[in-house]
């Protein structure tokens, strides 16, 4: 079965599309790889290969969870399987 | 893991894989002579570079210590060394010296370039005839020092490129090598994790002294939030969005088992085995230089989107996850993991094959970088000339 995104820890908050041609409405397959499970989630956007997948709805101002570890900040708000990138997401840093 | 390879080693003691013969210049204005060499003596590698001029205090000794320590390096079996004057280079030379290795420097006041460029072809066709006759010989891992820096990294380096560099890095250092990561801005978001695996809290002071300062320069000078620096564009082309998640991903090269041993500055080399951290840009070739300068004698260099970077006597070996970049850029890639993403491989088998690789580069192979005439030599400024 092909693995269309890859979770790097349960309760992350984002996935990463590891094919290319993901289109809006696809079922993709997500393997998490921490615990080697799988799951589903529908895309809304299109989502170019290395790009994330949300995998909850997420507010502004929430804390976005790669590697169990915070890495950034909700600045748009973004649903369940949505393009999750620079447009809704920023640094807490500099 | 295999445990030996054929390497060359130096009257220091230190194992070297390449046996370069390099033409070095002291500073910009010697470039034009030292290419000049080069291009009259096959077989050896003009270093040219845009610095030392005027140069003073710390950045001063940076220099010194590039230049010295690129001379040093085992994998260069001999260095001319060619400078504007004669104090400054003799400097250069008596530092190479020290290991025992031919070196000969040349000045340029009062002979001219002609002059200068006939003379130091004379000793350079001496060396390389030296050069050449050496033999490679049994050297065990243990003697290896291979150093680490991703670039053009995107979100399949921090999936699989950069833990398979990891995975290589924990079997190298239980076979007692020496290893070496850096990047000191590029750990941002990750830097309590680092510091958790600092060997002691000296050694974790000395790491949180380097990442404050750098934080500081980063600060005092930004006009944005480094949108686009830090993320690069390429980096954000391939899906990664902040400066934490890229750091995430980043440190996966460090593995998860080895303590940091140490913390080194700029050039500086390592005094043991272990896994050290160098504070160093996260500029790719500055990166690589500064570990040649080191001493480091192989890297491993993973990559998302496609850097093509290389260096002039450390060779650099590519791997990368990312299917799009396999097609697109194949000549560039050393190593292949893509199976990762597919479920096809495990992280132990990844590591395995770029240790095959790095086995067979430091056999005497050359790099998809080496092959395609990489050779970007970068030195690290700190502040402006006098």
């Amino acid at each position: 079965m092909t693995t269309h995104f890859v979770v790097h820890e349960p309760g992350d908050s984002v996935g990463v599309v590891v094919v290319e041609g993901v289109k809006k409405g696809d079922v993709l397959t997500g393997w998490v790889m921490d615990g080697d499970t799988t799951m589903e989630c529908k895309t809304l956007d299109d989502i170019p290969i290395g790009h994330k997948i949300a995998l909850k709805d997420l507010a502004v101002g929430d804390t976005v969870i790669k590697y169990a570890t915070d890495i950034g900040k909700v600045v748009k708000p973004i649903k369940r399987g949505e393009h999750v990138h620079v447009h809704n997401i920023k640094t807490k840093r500099w | 893991m295999n445990n030996t390879f054929m390497g060359y080693r130096r009257d220091n003691g230190r194992v070297g894989i390449r046996n370069h013969v390099i033409i070095l210049p002291l500073d910009d204005l010697s470039n034009a002579a030292c290419e000049a060499v080069a291009n009259n003596i096959k077989g050896t590698l003009a270093l040219p570079h845009a610095y030392g001029r005027l140069q003073f205090g710390e950045d001063l000794e940076l220099h010194f210590r590039t230049l010295i320590g690129t001379g040093c390096n085992p994998n260069v079996a001999a260095v001319v060394v060619i400078g504007i004057e004669p104090e400054w280079t003799k400097r250069i030379v008596d530092g190479i010296a020290k290991t025992g290795k031919p070196v000969a420097g040349f000045a340029i006041e009062k002979n001219g370039d002609l002059a200068t460029i006939c003379a130091a072809s004379r000793k350079a066709k001496e060396f390389v005839q030296y050069a050449t006759e050496l033999q490679r010989t049994e050297c065990h891992v243990n003697e290896l020092w291979v150093s680490t820096k991703c670039g053009e990294s995107d979100t399949t380096s921090g999936i699989a490129a950069n833990p398979t560099v990891g995975n290589a890095f924990d079997k190298l250092w239980k076979a007692g090598a020496t290893t070496l990561f850096g990047e000191t801005t590029e750990i941002t978001g990750g830097e309590h994790l680092v510091m958790a695996r600092c060997a002691t809290p000296e050694v974790r002071d000395k790491f949180k002294g380097f990442f404050d300062r750098y934080a500081k320069v980063v600060e005092d000078h930004k006009t944005n939030d480094l949108c686009d620096s830090q993320p690069t564009k390429g980096n954000i082309e391939g899906g990664l969005s902040t400066i934490e998640e890229k750091a995430l991903g980043n440190i996966q090269k460090i593995g998860r088992e080895a303590p940091v041993i140490g913390c080194l500055d700029k050039a500086e080399s390592p005094t043991g085995p272990g896994l050290w951290f160098m504070d160093s840009s996260s500029a790719a070739a500055e990166m690589v230089t500064l570990a040649a300068a080191a001493g480091f004698v192989v890297h491993f260099f993973p990559t998302g989107q496609g850097n093509i970077i290389g260096n002039p006597i450390l060779p650099v070996i590519k791997l990368s996850a990312n299917p799009r970049t396999l097609r697109t850029m194949s000549e560039h890639i050393d190593v292949d993991v893509s199976g990762i993403l597919r479920r096809e491989m495990n992280l132990d088998q990844a590591g395995d094959l770029l240790l095959d690789t790095m086995f067979h580069t430091c056999q005497g192979r050359y790099t998809a970088a080496e092959a395609l005439g990489h050779r970007e030599f970068v030195m690290t400024r700190l502040y402006e000339s006098a």
